[in-house]
């Protein structure tokens, strides 16, 4: 076992003291001297036409700056589809539609502006159900794409199904669906714009990708006739990202062209209700799934098809199908495979990347039906899983080279902790299900880099400029445990700095679960060129060859003793003729593959992988479920934090447990219904599960340290697992994300052959079970 | 609106201050005093993030009128460290990971001290009751409830 000083070592998040001593300075408090606040009219209406938007009250309100419409910005299209102006015109297309920006002195008078803008509205017939919104006769979202599908074919099909259908000896097949959910950040969104004196432009925001960010801000700079200018963009410590900051907003485009016009800087800030009504939530999803095993229990085919509510514009929701294929193609060990997905515009608020990227939506269908199969081939599920485990060395149908993969461990460490065997008790039963995600990046762009730049001062303390971001999640401490342990320094002795794009190097995002092995290797690969010139130069003082050298605790050591201190020998470099300077820098782009036409290739360096095992008790007459245990056995690779580690898995896991039980965005005919902590169903301490993490270190050849991504696979297999000790506990199938005690005691009354599930308190007639 | 006396003692340091009558307690810390380790989550008291001790008793300073507070002593965030040393919940929240993106931080301190000085001896069940106004995106609890368990049970073992 190799000997690590930091590497392992349970450190507290770098910036922990800041947080807790209220220094940390989050958008919320950021305020520049002349500052304006904006502020954002939405439309009344889920689909109609613009008639005509008065502004001539609101203008004429005192301390009122700038008014801004559709009609006074150039073209701008924000989003992967570029079919999202950040201000309307002509038409809106769902409820969160901008329609008109004001910036005003203080926030008061800008919402007061806000209410004096009249707006005429022609109501159009609007779509709200996207296989409704597929057929010939549906209104229109956007005309002039002739069509509501979005011209993003999601098709693959590898090995022969058909074929493998008929030869299956067992065979199922289901419909499953899952709704929004919302990310509920406890920071809400928001940006300062502030332009100089010639036209260079700062944006402070929250945001997960900050060189994407600028690129997206300098577009909307060159539609206002801008350019060669420099977009710098600074991010506060951010209360959260969750994948929701994924993509630049109108709110972000209209903060900048307010300042703009303004000439000042402009604020704009999400209230709570905002960020409900106005920020994207996860895709929904309507999943048909079959899948077919032989006698022996092994996977013969998996088919699926999906229809992804779009919503009005596009986002990167309509791309989640993208990683939906990685557990379609590559959960568990299957030779053929068809998937294709349709994203449909409806008009609903449009989605957004949201921890996992569909794989948990994808995962719920495919999960739920392996325990379904098992059933019907009379395995039992935990063995049926052993029988389909994926195996290092695997390639897999989609042409993902599985290397390192503790899932056999992770199955066997989950069904060592909780037992699978019938419970006896009433009510109680047990669930399992397991995941694969990217560990190793994503290659979703061209490139799948990051960039790094360390210094050392004098005193042998480092800078390290990073291109990952850190929202929460501690990318900020692993880097710094990464590169203090290659340069033999202490963790305290390393600032990381990674919140500024003038300093920073470049990065593609905080996606995808890729900081730690991608930021990790960038900065690993950086501190190892200080570490050979650090090494070179103390052989060169100390006359003792470079193989006999050591470098730890701040000291160069010879035979266990130590001989020359660091930071001696970085002054001497410094004050010597012809001395030299310890910086160096390293761009990091992991060896995966963008997916082809026909959407094989290996996306990640490695992958992830995971299995959770749950017991539930539930109340048979309130169809209450109340989590009893809950395992999480996850493959990382090496934990190089196990505490920040367990901090993703815990939060992870429940955010899945919300996923599966209580969350939902509900939009009646497109208007959020909920948009408020007291209608959203969040998980509070009251509910807080007893999660026990267990770790699996497979150390990855290609990790830093060995390690993978934890990221986001806490929350993947969390819905299946309890949907399927549902059914182990009351023997009734959920299909229906989330599994709310009402779908629960509807489904036991059903199966119990009652035909009224009660009276429904809006038409006062009984309502069916189901 | 005309301005209103307040006398009020935040983190031990007296202010008198003329304030609207509609200003909230937390508008007055964050954009007045500049104190802005308070955060507000929602604005209309669900969340906790806002939290600060009003004579030790948690209260939600977005609901909190500043007039409210009148005469009172107020302690934030900032306030709990004395001397320069971190108060024992600071400390344990940064030692167990309970601190991740940080924005419900302030409010789950506050409301754990307000807590421990009510109660100095609360149980896991009351201390799970006391955080559960709290919202957190982030951790899951497990840590923060450790974090205030550690430094309930550090403190009965004194006793």
């Amino acid at each position: 076992m190799e000997e690590f000083t930091v590497i392992g070592k349970r450190i507290s998040k770098v910036d922990a003291v800041d947080k807790a001593t209220g220094r940390a300075l989050y958008i919320q408090d950021f305020k520049l001297p002349g500052m304006l606040y904006g502020r954002i009219l939405y439309s009344k209406y889920p689909h109609a036409r613009i008639i005509k938007v008065d502004t001539e009250k609101a203008k004429a309100l005192p301390g009122v700056v700038t008014i801004l419409t559709g009609e006074d910005i150039p073209p701008i299209r924000l989003g992967v589809y570029k079919d999202n102006p950040p201000l309307k015109s002509g038409k809106v297309r769902s409820c969160r539609d901008e329609v008109a920006a004001v910036a005003a002195l203080d926030p008061e008078i800008a919402k007061e502006a806000i209410d004096l803008i009249e707006v005429t509205y022609e109501a159009l017939p609007a779509i709200f159900d996207p296989e409704e919104a597929l057929k010939p006769e549906a209104p229109l979202v956007h005309e002039d794409h002739k069509t509501n599908v979005l011209k993003m074919p999601w098709n693959l099909h590898y090995g022969d199904v058909e074929a493998a259908r008929l030869e299956a000896a067992f065979n199922v097949q289901e419909r499953f669906t899952t709704t929004w959910v919302t990310h509920c950040c406890m920071g809400t969104s928001g940006a300062i714009a502030d332009f100089d004196n010639s036209n260079n432009l700062t944006v402070y925001t929250n945001t997960q990708i900050p060189s994407l960010a600028q690129k997206d801000f300098q577009e909307t700079l060159k539609a206002l006739g801008v350019k060669d200018r420099r977009v710098r963009v600074i991010k506060p410590s951010i209360g959260g990202g969750f994948g929701s900051k994924l993509d630049t907003y109108a709110y972000e485009h209209l903060a900048i062209l307010l300042a703009w016009h303004a000439r000042r800087p402009v604020k704009i800030l999400f209230e709570r209700e905002e960020e409900f009504l106005a920020t994207s939530p996860r895709q929904p999803t309507v999943t048909y799934i079959s899948m077919g095993c032989d006698r022996e229990g092994k996977l013969l085919y998996r088919d699926m098809s999906m229809v992804l509510d779009n919503g009005a514009y596009t986002s990167w929701g309509a791309t989640t199908p993208s990683v939906m294929m990685m557990p379609i193609t590559s959960l568990y060990r299957v030779p053929n495979v068809r998937y294709t997905a349709k994203c449909v515009y409806t008009n609903n608020t449009y989605c957004q990347a949201m921890r996992g990227y569909g794989n948990p939506q994808a995962t719920f269908a495919i999960e739920s039906a392996m325990d379904m199969l098992a059933e019907v081939a009379g395995i039992d599920r935990v063995e049926f899983r052993r029988i389909n485990c994926n195996q290092p060395g695997d390639v897999t149908p989609q042409g993902l080279q599985i290397t390192s993969c503790g899932m056999p461990e992770c199955i066997d460490a989950v069904s060592e902790s909780l037992d699978f065997g019938r419970a006896g008790e009433k009510g109680i039963g047990t669930g399992l299900a397991s995941l694969i995600h990217v560990g190793g990046g994503a290659r979703i762009y061209k490139s799948d880099g990051c960039g790094t730049i360390i210094k050392m001062d004098d005193y042998g303390k480092v800078d390290v400029f990073s291109g990952a971001s850190d929202m929460g999640q501690g990318a900020d401490t692993v880097i710094a445990q990464i590169v203090a342990e290659e340069l033999g320094v202490k963790v305290e002795d390393i600032h990381v700095f990674h919140q500024d794009t003038d300093i920073c190097p470049w990065d593609v995002g905080a996606h995808a679960s890729r900081t730690t092995f991608v930021a990790g290797n960038s900065a690993l690969g950086a501190a190892r060129k200080i570490r050979l010139r650090l090494l070179a130069m103390a052989s060169k003082a100390t006359g003792v060859s470079e193989d006999k050298l050591v470098l730890k605790d701040r000291a160069f050591f010879a035979e266990g003793s130590p001989i020359l201190p660091l930071p001696k020998l970085l002054r001497s470099s410094h004050f010597t003729p012809k001395g030299q300077m310890m910086m160096a820098d390293n761009f990091y782009d992991p060896e995966n593959e963008n997916m082809g036409r026909d959407f094989r290739g290996n996306m990640s360096a490695t992958y992830s992988f995971g299995t959770h095992g749950v017991r539930v008790k539930v109340d048979e007459a309130t169809g209450k479920v109340e989590i009893l245990d809950y395992i999480a056995a996850h493959d990382v690779g090496r934990a190089i934090n196990p505490m920040l580690l367990d901090g993703q898995v815990h939060g992870g896991v429940l955010m899945g447990v919300g996923y599966a039980l209580t969350e939902q965005v509900i939009l009646e005919n497109g208007r959020n219904m909920n948009p408020d902590f007291r209608d959203y169903k969040l998980l509070t301490a009251m509910d807080a599960i007893h999660s026990k993490p267990i770790v699996i270190e497979t150390v990855d050849e290609k990790g830093p340290f060995g390690a993978k991504g934890i990221g986001e696979p806490g929350c993947v297999p969390t819905a299946p697992a309890i949907a399927n000790a549902i059914y182990d506990a009351v023997g009734v199938r959920i299909r229906d994300l989330p599994i709310t005690p009402e779908k629960v005691l509807a489904a036991i009354k059903k199966k119990k052959g009652a035909v009224s599930c009660g009276i429904d308190v809006f038409t006062q007639k009984e309502q069916p079970c189901e | 609106m005309n301005k209103q006396p307040l006398e009020i003692t935040v983190n031990g340091e007296s202010y008198s201050l003329a304030v609207e009558p509609n200003r909230t307690l937390l508008e007055l810390l964050r954009d007045d005093l500049d104190l802005t380790g308070a955060k507000e989550g929602c604005g209309e008291g669900v969340c906790g993030g806002c939290t600060v001790l009003m004579d030790d008793k948690p209260v939600r300073s977005c609901l909190t009128l500043a007039l409210e507070a009148s005469g009172r002593h107020i302690t934030t965030v900032e306030g709990l460290a004395q001397n320069g040393e971190l108060d024992p919940l600071q400390q344990s929240f940064i030692d167990h990971g309970a601190v991740q993106c940080g924005f419900c931080t302030s409010g789950m301190l506050m409301a754990a001290k307000g807590l421990t000085l009510s109660k100095p001896d609360a149980d896991n069940k009351e201390i799970r009751d006391a955080m559960s106004g709290h919202i957190c995106r982030c951790t899951g609890y497990t840590k923060i409830l450790e974090a205030v368990e550690a430094v309930v049970d550090r403190s009965k073992e004194k006793r």
